[in-house]
């Protein structure tokens, strides 16, 4: 804070420094700021000795060294004899992977359940305010626990589908869901150039292609509907820009399925997704939807019922003022604490260790950190981790909420 | 010539009201109304009831057709005998290792329900103002009483441990006159010179109104659960708000501290921070002393719950107007003065909700602590109880137990923090 000195008449004295506000912060920071060096050099010392103590140094050679552990559910290759960073970039891209797909399955739920709870109806709004209360009040360990438990007991086991007349069969003979996990048919390319990544990265590029002609198309329709003030239908235009060459490309590569079979006690074949994975994963989207349902909920009811019918005076149709009045000013409301839920489950995500599912914590901070007594070192490593995804979503959230912010004055 | 009198169909007395139409009164149009009022929404009356349906009649006769008082599962699906029911013997049977853990001696249970007991007499005048505002003074001693009765051991180490807070407190209000600071370091000198002067008293009273002595390895279940929760809460408060002042001010050093510290806390997860406890922190303690497990725990859990405290009262202090501020600069209050007085009372009553959403979350994850292998709630089931030869298989109703504790406590919480919010609602709307 800026202060107003007359003309400086007087000159410094040394009580100043506690007496007179324009110093006394200068003080202030230099006892914080030696409090702080010892505190840190007090825990330094403590360190070293304790290190040299224990015969022990800090060192990040031991990531070179061969990891000597199997990790059962893997997106890249990894054995026995790969080294414990590699075993870290698996877990790195475990955790990743049961955070995308939990924060999808969470946004589905959480937003049905929202507007549920919104709705006349009111049978399902009770309900649905239930479900809420129930999830937001109990712990997610609890809830893991729990489904990973209903998932073993509920479920068949592979045996039981062998037989003539089996107790479990799979479903359209193509999904097979045990209680060891989900066997699901996995796609590949036949033609022989496009095997492996190759064909993927097309699939990929069509992709991004596809999005991009869409928006073309739809600019070229706004820019007709202005000219024009008629908006032309570009449905099947859109439509054929995203699948059609994708289709094409598919049928040139030769897309075909790999189906799960049951050979001896087992499937084999497909994708399998573990039970771990599939308990994780859903335990938390269920929780964390929870959490959502009540933000989308708060969301909508921010905007006043004027709005409403502002627009419907002006005579909007309902699912234009849907679109084009309510949601951009609910949505201000609803993203900034959306994403800090999907920080949250991706944080949550690191109990996986609590059903033995490998992600990072599994891997560096479980059996890596076991078997070669590297605590101090794997424990930063792992913040670190953690820390970079969330400093940087948490930038691109502060970009985002500066870029919607109203802007007023 | 225009007589009425005699026509023969104008009516001369008014008909009796008749009732509305049934399908617009009572029930009847209340059901229409919220239930059936569209096909989607009579399809989703339909499918909500069905689900009611599904979950009551797998629930219901579960809950009812259970078995309370065998001692192992196989006895019970004996008595069972194929009926559908839950052996909720396992609760009654391992009822106190649930709550206390396997390891606190049986006979000294009572020194915990008193402990809990005690808390609930404490929390009651800090809930609601119309208790005796007297009550404070047993708040303020029951750390100490606490403490005292859950671990054990002489009376005089709690006890000197609170002269020495006392005689902070006069210190600090005999000084406080000349500047905050200077009071505050009277404060802390004084303390510290009595707790000194404290150990070698205690030290030569070793058995004085001595409980026995319960290591802290030996507390487990709920109650662990509930100490974790309450002790960190309440010791993340003040941190939390003096993080908070931190962050807002024009110090830089200062500010740049804070601001480490809470985004690096809330950048990791829980159980980093509880592995930290576990494997890392006794390296920056000096060699051979031998910190509690527990202690460590309440350490990284407290740094942990303060950052979240701290974001939540920093909003609560941005959303304060600026006059605010202004008008406690004008009125030539200080720092301390203004804080305490003007800016405080109103930025935590504004951050009370978030405080509350804070400690609800806190307390659930305390259960993170059975990943450290600790025995709380969640540990006890995991390990000693489902491990057990007796009870190896009885999942849903020990799961169920965990859960229906946990929604008690958090619910009531999160329900005490919406009536709070009516009550504290100064402004008319």
């Amino acid at each position: 804070m800026a202060t107003l000195s007359d003309a400086h008449s007087e000159s410094f004295r040394l009580s100043m420094l506690i007496n007179d506000k324009r110093y006394r912060s200068y003080t202030f920071q230099f006892i914080a700021l030696l409090l702080l060096i010892a505190a840190f050099s007090y825990l330094g010392y403590n360190l070293v000795k304790n290190l040299q103590a224990a015969g022990l140094n800090i060192s990040y050679k031991f990531l070179g060294d061969p990891a000597g552990y199997d990790i059962n559910q893997r997106l890249v290759e990894y054995d026995k004899t790969s080294s414990h960073w590699r075993a870290s970039v698996v877990g790195v891209l475990n955790t990743l992977l049961v955070a995308v797909v939990g924060c999808f399955f969470a946004t589905i739920i959480g937003v049905i359940v929202g507007v549920l709870r919104l709705s006349n109806n009111w049978i399902v709004s009770k309900l649905m305010s239930v479900y809420v209360e129930i999830f937001r009040n109990v712990p997610v360990l609890i809830w893991i626990l729990i489904i990973m438990a209903v998932f073993i007991a509920v479920l068949p086991q592979p045996r039981d589908f062998r037989g003539a007349n089996a107790e479990a069969s799979m479903l359209f003979d193509l999904f097979a869901f045990t209680g060891r996990g989900f066997y699901l048919p996995r796609p590949y390319f036949a033609a022989e150039w496009a095997t492996g990544a190759t064909g993927w990265l097309i699939v990929i590029a069509l992709l991004i292609a596809g999005f991009f002609g869409a928006r073309t198309i739809s600019r070229n329709a706004t820019k007709t509907q202005e000219a024009t003030g008629v908006r032309p239908t570009t449905w099947y235009w859109t439509l054929g820009v995203w699948f059609g060459p994708l289709i094409i490309a598919c049928f040139v590569m030769g897309l075909s399925w790999e189906i799960p079979e049951l050979k001896g006690f087992n499937f084999s074949g497909g994708i399998f997704a573990r039970n771990s994975f599939i308990a994780l994963t859903f335990a938390l989207s269920i929780y964390t939807a929870a959490f959502i349902a009540e933000n989308v909920r708060a969301g909508i009811l921010s905007v006043s019922k004027g709005q409403t019918e502002a627009a419907a005076s002006l005579g909007l149709r309902p699912n234009r003022i849907m679109n084009l009045v309510i949601l951009p000013q609910a949505l201000r409301v609803i993203i900034p604490p959306l994403i800090s839920h999907f920080l949250n489950l991706t944080k949550n995500s690191s109990l996986a260790i609590a059903v033995g599912y490998m992600d990072l914590t599994g891997t560096l901070g479980g059996i890596t950190l076991n078997q070669t007594g590297r605590a101090i070192e794997s424990v930063l490593l792992l913040m670190a981790f953690y820390l970079t995804i969330s400093l940087s979503i948490s930038a691109i959230m502060n970009a985002y909420n500066k870029s919607i912010a109203l802007k007023e004055r | 010539m225009s007589r009425t009198d005699n026509i023969a169909f104008v009516r001369t007395e008014m008909l009796p009201e008749s009732p509305p139409p049934v399908a617009e009164t009572g029930a009847i149009k209340w059901l229409r109304e919220n239930l059936f009022s569209s096909v989607s929404n009579t399809i989703l009356t339909l499918l909500s009831l069905y689900v009611i349906y599904q979950i009551l009649s797998g629930f219901l006769p579960w809950l009812f057709g259970g078995v309370w008082t065998t001692s192992s599962l196989k006895e019970c699906r004996e008595v069972l005998d194929g009926a559908v029911g839950g052996c909720f013997s396992v609760l009654t049977e391992r009822w106190n290792q649930l709550l206390f853990g396997f390891k606190y001696p049986p006979d000294q249970y009572w020194r915990i329900s008193l402990a809990f007991v005690l808390l609930l007499v404490a929390v009651a005048p800090v809930l609601f103002q119309k208790m005796p505002r007297k009550m404070l003074y047993f708040t303020g001693l029951f750390p100490f009483i606490g403490f005292w009765l859950i671990w054990g051991g002489t009376i005089m180490s709690p006890v000197m441990v609170l002269i020495g807070f006392v005689a902070g407190y006069i210190a600090f209000s005999r000084l406080e006159h000349n500047s905050f600071a200077m009071g505050a370091l009277g404060g802390l000198i004084s303390a510290v010179i009595v707790w000194w002067l404290g150990g070698f008293v205690t030290a030569s009273m070793q058995g004085f109104m001595a409980l026995e002595q319960i290591p802290s390895r030996d507390l487990g279940g709920f109650m662990l659960n509930m100490i974790l929760g309450v002790v960190c809460v309440s010791l993340s408060l003040p941190i939390g708000i003096a993080l908070a002042l931190g962050r807002q001010s024009s110090m830089p050093i200062i500010k740049w501290i804070c601001v480490v510290f809470i985004e690096f806390i809330r950048g990791v997860p829980l159980i980093t921070l509880l592995f930290v406890a576990n494997v890392v922190l006794s390296y920056f303690f000096p060699p051979g002393s031998n910190l509690d497990l527990i202690l460590r725990v309440i350490i990284m859990i407290t740094m942990f719950s303060s950052a979240y405290i701290a974001e939540v009262i920093r909003g609560a202090l941005a959303a304060l107007p600026k006059g605010q501020y202004e008008a406690a600069d004008s009125l030539g209050l200080d720092y301390a003065q203004s804080m305490q007085h003007i800016i405080l009372p109103q930025a935590l009553k504004i951050s009370i909700p978030g405080i509350v959403n804070v400690a609800v979350g806190l307390f659930k994850d305390t259960t993170l602590v059975s990943v450290i292998s600790m025995f709380d709630l969640v540990g006890m089931i995991r390990g000693p109880i489902l491990a057990s030869t007796e009870w190896n298989g009885v999942y849903w109703e020990l799961w169920g137990f965990a859960v229906l504790l946990f929604f008690i406590v958090c619910f009531s919480i999160s329900k005490y923090s919406q009536w709070l919010e009516r009550q504290l609602r100064t402004d008319h709307r």
